[in-house]
């Protein structure tokens, strides 16, 4: 088997790793929406709420620091 | 320490690629139309010596709209973007507000180095990377200084979540750093022969097949992270905050992020049907192109089913009109791409004026029509005035799009008529036609893109007048426009 044989199979099986990897990441994705675990739907808000002053959807805790002194 | 009553989001980044984009647009097109005349009236090639052949200026055109027009877009709405979605200004950092200027200037002084040396004729001889050595690393610091101004924003962000846009923004700078990267080693001959060699001349580190390969894995990937990648992250952002609708699924935008992804960097090799590179390459590279519709329509749909129940913004609102059909171009070249790549349709549009054709519906009517109107979209929140004239937008609209369908269906007919005469054999298996033949057959279709180039860059001018009539006459606003943009 040269290099180029060796090259083929490589690159076929990759592909059905990465094809597996991809739906599950889709079956990942429906499941935790299902079970409530995640809301992937909201996150579409971040470019529609997106004032310098708006509540972030998902408020980043490391820089959570003075700046949000208002909110209290 | 500010306080948030005083934080604005800080756009002067964001301006200063917004004045290229117009500056680059105006001028890669201008070339682009006076070779597209060259070729229907070749004695217009004798205008400047040789740095007025068509040969010439190609490379100007294509590098002007790549690096110069769309990256400059890109920069644009991403210092634009990017604040917004991570909810964090870039006036709240120094450090950033000076690398964002760093990377303006050293983007803006390395642009005009760049089309000087492709003017006086230094070339890597590579398409879409033609720039030599010297020009390479001046691209490399750019792309860097660009990473750092990424990255550090994203550092100091309020919101954790990227949103699909960002993501899209990282994939372009990780995607190009990798391509441009690998396909520009090369050896400059000047310090590898004891200076026998000239200092604006080198040779690539890989050589004949191979060399083609890294080429065409750089060359189609260049334009999924040039033309596809960022563009999708400006219609992600833009086409839901200028309708007010969120975006249709964003679990299919995910989905359709790593989809594009996976399947885009293995397309490359079609555009080496029929050459000396290995078939099971060749057959994956067609495979995976077909395979690409499924992730870009995947985006594209759900562009179109944002607009779902709103589809009346279409006939209120011009921005609307640009971005819909943006989506719908982008639909419409990433069927015709792989379609393209199948061996046997390869077989009559290699090397055809058919490959022009679908590169500029997709570049034309996706990438053109999306930065325009991104950059409309910001124009009233970053220069605080209205947009200066509705009915101008509308009349570009329609002539623009007019010069889209002009430029590829002249080009299809042309293309498709180029190939199947040099294919065509009588009935000894003769060729019938000689090269020149085609060349005299082509020549209407040629004048016919010429016009459409005319078109085109008239409807690129009346943005660039409607964007200057903005920023500097339009009405003044009192208060930031939610979402629909307001114009006159």
């Amino acid at each position: 088997m040269d290099i180029r044989e060796l090259q083929g199979y490589a690159n076929f099986f990759m592909t059905i790793f990465l094809v597996i990897m991809l739906y599950g990441y889709i079956i990942h994705l429906y499941r935790s929406e299902k079970k409530g675990e995640s809301d992937y739907e909201k996150f579409g808000n971040i470019a529609l709420d997106d004032e310098i002053d708006s509540k972030p959807i998902v408020p980043n805790p490391k820089t959570m620091n003075e700046n949000e002194e208002q909110n209290k | 320490m500010q306080s948030n009553a005083a934080l604005e989001y800080d756009y002067s980044v964001a301006k200063l690629f917004t004045y290229t984009t117009i500056l680059f647009g105006f001028l890669g097109m201008l070339i682009g139309t006076l070779i597209a005349a060259q070729m229907a009236f070749p004695e217009l090639n004798y205008m400047l010596g040789e740095y007025g052949t068509f040969s010439r200026l190609r490379p100007v055109h294509t590098n002007t709209v790549v690096f110069g027009f769309t990256l400059s877009g890109v920069f644009a709405t991403f210092y634009y973007v990017g604040q917004r979605v991570l909810k964090v200004s870039m006036a709240e950092s120094k450090f950033l507000m000076f690398m964002g200027k760093f990377h303006f200037w050293l983007y803006f002084v390395g642009a005009l180095l760049a089309t000087v040396s492709l003017l006086l004729g230094y070339s890597q001889s590579k398409e879409y990377a033609q720039y030599e050595w010297p020009i390479d690393i001046v691209i490399v610091l750019i792309w860097v200084s660009w990473g750092v101004s990424l990255f550090g924003l994203i550092g100091i962000r309020r919101e954790k979540t990227l949103y699909i846009s960002m993501w899209y923004y990282i994939a372009t700078f990780l995607g190009i750093a990798m391509l441009y990267l690998f396909n520009n080693m090369s050896v400059p001959t000047y310090f590898a022969t004891e200076g026998l060699g000239n200092i604006m001349h080198s040779v690539s580190m890989y050589s004949g097949t191979n060399d083609a390969l890294v080429q065409w894995w750089y060359g189609h990937n260049a334009v999924a992270f040039g033309f596809t990648v960022p563009i999708v992250a400006m219609v992600y952002y833009f086409l839901p905050k200028e309708s007010g609708q969120a975006i249709y699924s964003y679990k299919l935008s995910l989905l359709s992020f790593w989809g594009l992804m996976f399947v885009y960097l293995w397309a490359g090799s079609h555009h080496l049907l029929y050459s000396t590179v290995p078939d099971w390459m060749q057959t994956m590279g067609s495979v995976f192109s077909i395979v690409l519709i499924l992730p870009s329509w995947g985006s594209a749909i759900n562009m179109l089913l944002t607009m779902k129940g709103e589809w009346n913004q279409l006939t209120e609102n011009p921005l609307i009109k640009f971005m819909v059909l943006a989506s719908t171009f982008y639909m419409l070249s990433t069927l015709e791409g792989p379609i393209q790549a199948i061996k046997s349709v390869n077989a009559i549009a290699h090397f055809t004026d058919w490959i022009p054709g679908h590169v500029h519906d997709g570049v034309l009517g996706w990438v053109v029509f999306m930065i325009m109107a991104a950059l409309f979209h910001m124009a009233p929140r970053m220069f605080k005035r209205e947009i200066y004239s509705k009915s101008l937008i509308e009349k570009q609209f329609w002539l623009q799009t007019t010069a889209v369908v002009l430029y590829f269906t002249s080009m299809w007919i042309a293309g498709i008529t180029q190939g199947m005469m040099w294919r065509a054999v009588d009935e000894y298996g003769n060729l019938m036609y000689s090269f020149i033949d085609t060349v005299a057959v082509l020549q209407p279709y040629y004048a016919i893109r010429a016009l459409s180039g005319v078109l085109y860059l008239t409807g690129f001018l009346m943005f660039a007048y409607n964007m200057i009539k903005t920023m500097t006459a339009s009405r003044e606003l009192t208060q930031e426009p939610q979402f629909r943009s307001p114009m006159a």
